[in-house]
């Protein structure tokens, strides 16, 4: 199969304006388990606002959220496909850039010193866009998350060292959900990475922040901690919006990687309420959006 | 707890009778505003061309489309989508917003703190949540864009929103100290020791 870039670009425009207005199955099915375990009357009230709001949206046609955040896009490339990679990175970045102005979607993309907004959504490094490549026949997966900025500054690593042990990466986990309180825009899925360099603890916690609800590590120990932190987390009494209530988090999602020997890396990455996520799989066939 | 139906600009009696656990909707006028609008009026000397006393500012920086100028779309921006944004990174800015411009009601998701409530106490404002992420509903309250100002930090510019039914929303922070987000943080710093030595963490 030949990857066409005019047909990447068409897809990552599709796609951003896709992810900020549909709302993802999984997450759809997380707020109604969450409505069935929330006894807090002011959580219940929100949840039922939150529930209405992705109506409205899907009604009008509109945004989920006034954030369309930062464009991150996952590319996954099977095999016996013929790509040019370059022009694929540019192809996606033109998308990215067309959605913005033709939509138009707010571009809340700046330059880090100047703060100078192109309004493309585009910048130094931005979109962000990951490629990694898997085993499937002549198929090519792009996943658009569009990251809030509210829950990404929910964003924290520490380098624990071996002696502090898994008690210190609960506690972290903890502490900070605690310190984000509403801010992050509950309820949320906090990403936790654990383990790797400083930098791979935090792709992984991304990563985790933005897997389906459903999924779990594939790590055994790693799922025994997101089990363990996924209750601990609703405990604590934050709720929808940190207004109170059980409702904190749909759920805790926990990454691992190998670390080194004098290391105990832990990060956490929170994703709000409006878990936005778009994607396409591209086959001989056609193109799939789900 | 008591539902109140406020045409803004409001008086200083009236933002002080609004309490922690009241629900608020807001009619007529209100602005938006954010970090670049708020650095650039307090800390490089720019003024706003808008009147803000006794007003209301929600955290903003919406999703506009640009159209010609009509009486429906004065400014020539049809709202696409105006959501709230996290309030906590305007927190210094509180209190010269209510000395300065005489902004009496903040609206915001996620809360604010200490500075924030000792300028409701001292001034005399309050705190309203939005349900953040709820950017859709919201927009349905939205009539139009009157008028913007500082448009060249767009989408961080100053808007001024004609609204109609903006609510309900609940009073979270008031000028008598109560702050809902100080209490659910009390609560859960006291139930963290149990919760930690529950999962072994202790």
């Amino acid at each position: 199969m030949l990857l066409d870039p005019k047909e990447v670009e068409e897809i990552a425009k599709t796609l951003y304006i896709r992810s900020v207005k549909l709302l993802p199955p999984d997450i759809k099915r997380g707020f109604e388990r969450l409505m069935a375990a929330e006894t807090d009357e002011t959580g219940r009230t929100v949840l039922n606002t939150m529930v209405e709001n992705i109506a409205v949206a899907e009604k009008r046609q509109n945004l989920l959220c006034q954030d369309t955040g930062i464009p991150i896009y996952n590319v996954v490339i099977g095999k016996n496909v013929e790509f040019d990679g370059v022009a694929m990175k540019e192809a996606i970045r033109h998308g990215c850039a067309r959605a913005t102005t033709e939509h138009p979607l707010r571009s809340s993309v700046v330059h880090p010193l100047t703060r100078k907004n192109e309004q493309t959504s585009c910048g130094i490094g931005v979109p962000i866009i990951n490629v990694d490549f898997d085993s499937r026949d002549e198929t090519v997966e792009i996943e658009m998350i569009p990251k809030g900025s509210g829950s990404e500054n929910g964003s924290f690593l520490q380098m624990l060292i071996p002696a502090d042990g898994v008690k210190a990466i609960k506690r972290f986990v903890i502490d900070k959900v605690i310190e984000c309180g509403g801010r992050v825009c509950p309820p949320t899925i906090v990403g936790v990475g654990i383990g790797g360099t400083s930098d791979l603890c935090m792709h992984i916690a991304k990563v985790a922040a933005t897997r389906p609800l459903g999924t779990t590590c594939s790590d055994p120990e790693g799922a025994k901690i997101e089990a363990e932190l996924s209750e601990a987390v609703n405990e604590l009494g934050i709720g929808p919006q940190g207004l109170g209530g059980r409702s904190t988090s749909f759920r805790v999602h926990v990454e691992v990687a190998a670390t080194h020997i004098t290391m105990n890396p832990v990060a956490v990455n929170i994703q709000c309420h409006s878990a936005r996520r778009a994607n396409a799989v591209i086959t001989p066939g056609g193109i799939d959006f789900k | 707890m008591t539902h109140h139906v406020l045409e803004t600009p409001v008086t200083e009696a009236q933002a002080r009778a609004l309490r922690v656990g009241d629900t608020v909707t807001l009619e007529k006028t209100l602005f938006g505003i954010r970090d670049a609008n708020l650095i650039a009026m307090f800390d490089k000397g720019r003024r706003t061309i808008f009147d803000m006393q006794g007003h209301a500012v929600v955290h903003t920086a919406p999703n506009v489309r640009k159209v010609p100028k009509t009486n429906e779309n004065p400014a020539g921006y049809e709202a696409v989508c105006v959501g709230t944004t996290t309030s906590q990174r305007m927190e210094r800015f509180t209190r010269p917003l209510m000395e300065r411009e005489g902004v009496r009601i903040i609206i915001g998701k996620g809360g604010m703190g200490q500075g924030t409530l000792d300028a409701f106490r001292d001034i005399g404002g309050a705190y309203l949540a939005v349900i953040g992420g709820a950017a859709a509903l919201q927009t349905t309250w939205i009539e139009s864009v009157e008028e913007v100002d500082m448009d060249d930090l767009n989408p961080e510019s100053i808007w001024r929103f004609r609204i109609k039914g903006f609510g309900p929303l609940q009073v979270t922070m008031d000028s008598h100290g109560g702050s809902v987000y100080d209490r659910v943080q009390d609560e859960a710093k006291a139930r963290r020791d149990a919760i930690l030595a529950r999962i072994g963490a202790a």
